[in-house]
């Protein structure tokens, strides 16, 4: 027992010197399990979330863009790998992740499951989908938990331009036909209260949020970055000559920043629950892939270990 | 069949003169696929000239809970370090 | 602009845009999420060189890159039949990609000596990238044609069904010979001895069976597609029959 508190002790000096926890150290089962759970459901996010953008790809409307969407989509997929790689230090392997995922044990961003109806919705993704993520994750990679933050430098700096092209798919629809301009229009009256929802729970419904406050995963509560996003989007969407569909939407010079309407949490519990647009497409689509790929993985594996006998015949030859 | 292909640690080094660095990790069924995706996943934005893998497991490490053992006794002995020893002002670079 | 120049340039850029298009449909779907970002790494790559090939024609004819790609009718595409067929499986996949990589390797290093600098200094860019490609497809012909009976079974599949489009690429087109006669570009008969060579030792070491008699299914340098071909553009050149004449 005060073994355990003495470690413990340590542990929280670390966190408090804003020193990194690496992977063999001691940490709290509950520290442990709460970045399992935050990190998967982080990888997951980026693997679904290649779903609704490669639903694009084959149909991107120039050379340009379907370069553009397929690397950036490729990100995803490398970026749900460092995710996957980080939790993996914590001592779960890939493959008990990815049946979470297939059991539906482990969640996902419910973002994912909205259906990307025009091309329009690439822009829309792009600016504030990637827009809400990156709030989320500059923060993370000052998290405690070494490869953790250390992944996220990585994902951050990577998608630096994954913003970017959202947003200017969105500028080159505001200057084209009345058409192209409706289509960016209809692509934010649809993305932007599920990217308010992406910063989770108001702070007062949170459950999770206090340790990992306390833990210094996290570092800012899900109501100051959604204050953050609105704040930072609101003259982005000005400046293109869209509308924020929130008729609340006011600047409220007292806070320096905006008022906006409430969200409808009751939409965002149901599609966390499943009952989203694409949830069943989405999941289906994952466990496809593993399931066509298992003899592949199979035979590879095979493959490797044929070779591996070889090599050792030959040696002892 | 087992088909969870072994981890590798990745290590780049991003330009002539500079050491490998560890970068992340990977699956892969074998050390040849592992380089390949090593190159896929981490260099997709010219990060690297030259890349290690290493199946994780073949990796030995130090326990944390012996650092005091292993790395407390050498932070006394600032003999190893030069601004432990004193020469006059007027050498300016030593 | 001398016919069999652009004729020959479309032949070979559309060899790249069509497979290209195929391989990024695996994009989300690959079997493992390393060989998803791999194969769009090699999806990146065609689509790149037919973008360098498509630019090279609109600098001349006064046109845009995108006109090639998603404007022109099916007959107006000269890609080969082999790179029109769909995806399938993984087996079917790398033996698509092997009998390709194989070609386009060979392809390229004959281009990159010839007399037209333009075409040859794209060439010459490219085959850096596609040594890569056909060192990854040969090694994972291998990987699963020696890997697990199942394996060995998909891939014999594959190959069988495959074959039929593997002597295609080496049928000279009249832009072909004009190009060799004119321009010094490959001799395709010299190239296919070459390339069958280095193919059929990959197929011997899978522990796979190359058929004997076979079928040749030809037509694509000719604009004469099978009918996978149809539903591809209809995909690909969606936005452009949906929203003519706009940009994005």
């Amino acid at each position: 027992m005060t073994q355990i508190s003495s470690l413990e002790e340590r542990f929280l000096q670390i966190i408090d010197a804003d020193e990194k926890i690496e992977p063999k150290d001691w940490m709290p089962e509950e520290y442990r399990k709460t970045l399992i759970r935050q990190i998967s459901q982080h990888a997951h996010s980026e693997i679904v979330g290649m779903l609704p953008e490669g639903n694009w790809i084959t149909r991107a409307p120039s050379l340009k863009r379907k370069l553009a969407l397929l690397a950036k989509v490729q990100d995803e997929a490398g970026h749900g790998l460092y995710l996957y790689s980080a939790c993996e230090t914590l001592g779960i392997d890939r493959s008990t992740l990815l049946d979470q995922l297939h059991t539906g044990k482990a969640k996902y961003s419910s973002i994912f499951n909205y259906p990307t109806l025009t091309w329009a919705d690439m822009g829309a993704i792009g600016w504030l989908v990637d827009g809400a993520a990156i709030m989320n994750q500059v923060p993370l990679c000052r998290c405690s938990y070494g490869p953790y933050a250390r992944a996220m430098v990585r994902v951050c700096k990577e998608e630096s331009f994954h913003q970017r092209q959202g947003y200017e798919i969105m500028t080159v629809l505001c200057k084209g036909s009345a058409e192209q301009k409706a289509l960016a229009q209809d692509a934010l009256n649809r993305w932007w209260w599920p990217s308010l929802m992406m910063f989770g729970p108001n702070d007062a419904d949170s459950t999770h949020s206090e340790w990992s406050m306390r833990w210094k995963i996290k570092r800012f509560s899900n109501d100051e970055l959604r204050q953050r996003f609105v704040d930072m989007t609101v003259p982005q969407a000005e400046l293109i000559g869209l509308t924020i569909p929130d008729p609340d939407l006011k600047f409220n010079s007292d806070k320096n920043g905006y008022d906006f309407g409430p969200i409808n949490w009751d939409e965002f519990w149901e599609v966390v629950k499943g009952n989203g647009p694409c949830n069943e497409e989405r999941l289906k689509a994952r466990i496809d892939a593993h399931e066509k790929g298992q003899w592949v993985r199979e035979a590879a594996a095979a493959y490797a270990l044929k070779q591996q006998q070889k090599s050792t015949i030959s040696k002892i030859a | 069949m087992e088909n969870n292909w072994p981890l590798y640690e990745v290590f780049i080094r991003s330009k002539n003169g500079l050491s490998h660095k560890h970068v992340g990790s990977l699956h892969a069924a074998d050390a040849e696929m592992a380089l390949e995706n090593a190159r896929d996943v981490y260099t997709r934005r010219n990060e690297g000239v030259s890349i290690w893998v290493v199946k994780a497991a073949d990796i030995k490490a130090s326990d944390p809970a012996d650092g005091d053992f292993l790395f407390e006794p050498a932070s006394d002995k600032i003999y190893r370090h030069p601004t432990f020893y004193d020469v006059p002002d007027a050498v300016k670079h030593m | 602009m001398e016919l069999n120049r652009k004729k020959f340039i479309l032949q070979w850029a559309d060899n790249s845009m069509i497979l290209g298009q195929r391989l990024s449909e695996w994009c989300g779907h690959g079997p493992v999420l390393e060989q998803d970002i791999a194969l769009t790494n090699i999806a990146l790559d065609l689509i790149g060189e037919a973008r360098y090939l498509y630019q090279l024609l609109a600098s001349e004819e006064g046109t845009s890159e995108d006109d090639y790609p998603f404007l022109r009718k099916e007959s107006e595409f000269y890609n080969l039949l082999l790179v029109e067929q769909p995806n399938e499986d993984w087996a079917y996949t790398m033996i698509r990609q092997v009998i390709f990589d194989h070609f386009h390797y060979y392809f390229l290093s004959e281009v990159m000596k010839c007399a037209d600098s333009q075409l040859a200094d794209i060439a010459a860019k490219s085959v850096k990238e596609v040594r890569y490609h056909l060192k990854f497809s040969s090694e994972w012909v291998i990987r699963l044609g020696d890997g697990t009976v199942e394996s060995n079974q998909r891939m014999q599949k594959a190959v069988d069904d495959m074959a039929k489009f593997a002597a295609e690429p080496y049928l000279p087109s009249e832009a072909d010979v004009w190009m060799q006669d004119f321009q010094q570009g490959p001799d395709l008969n010299n190239l296919k001895a070459i390339a069958d060579k280095a193919l059929y030792e990959i197929i011997e070491e899978a522990k796979l069976q190359w058929p004997d008699q076979q079928t040749i299914r030809k037509g694509g340098k000719e604009g004469r597609h099978s009918e996978h071909m149809g539903y591809l553009l209809a995909t690909m050149q969606y936005m452009q029959r949906a929203y003519p004449g706009l940009d994005w």
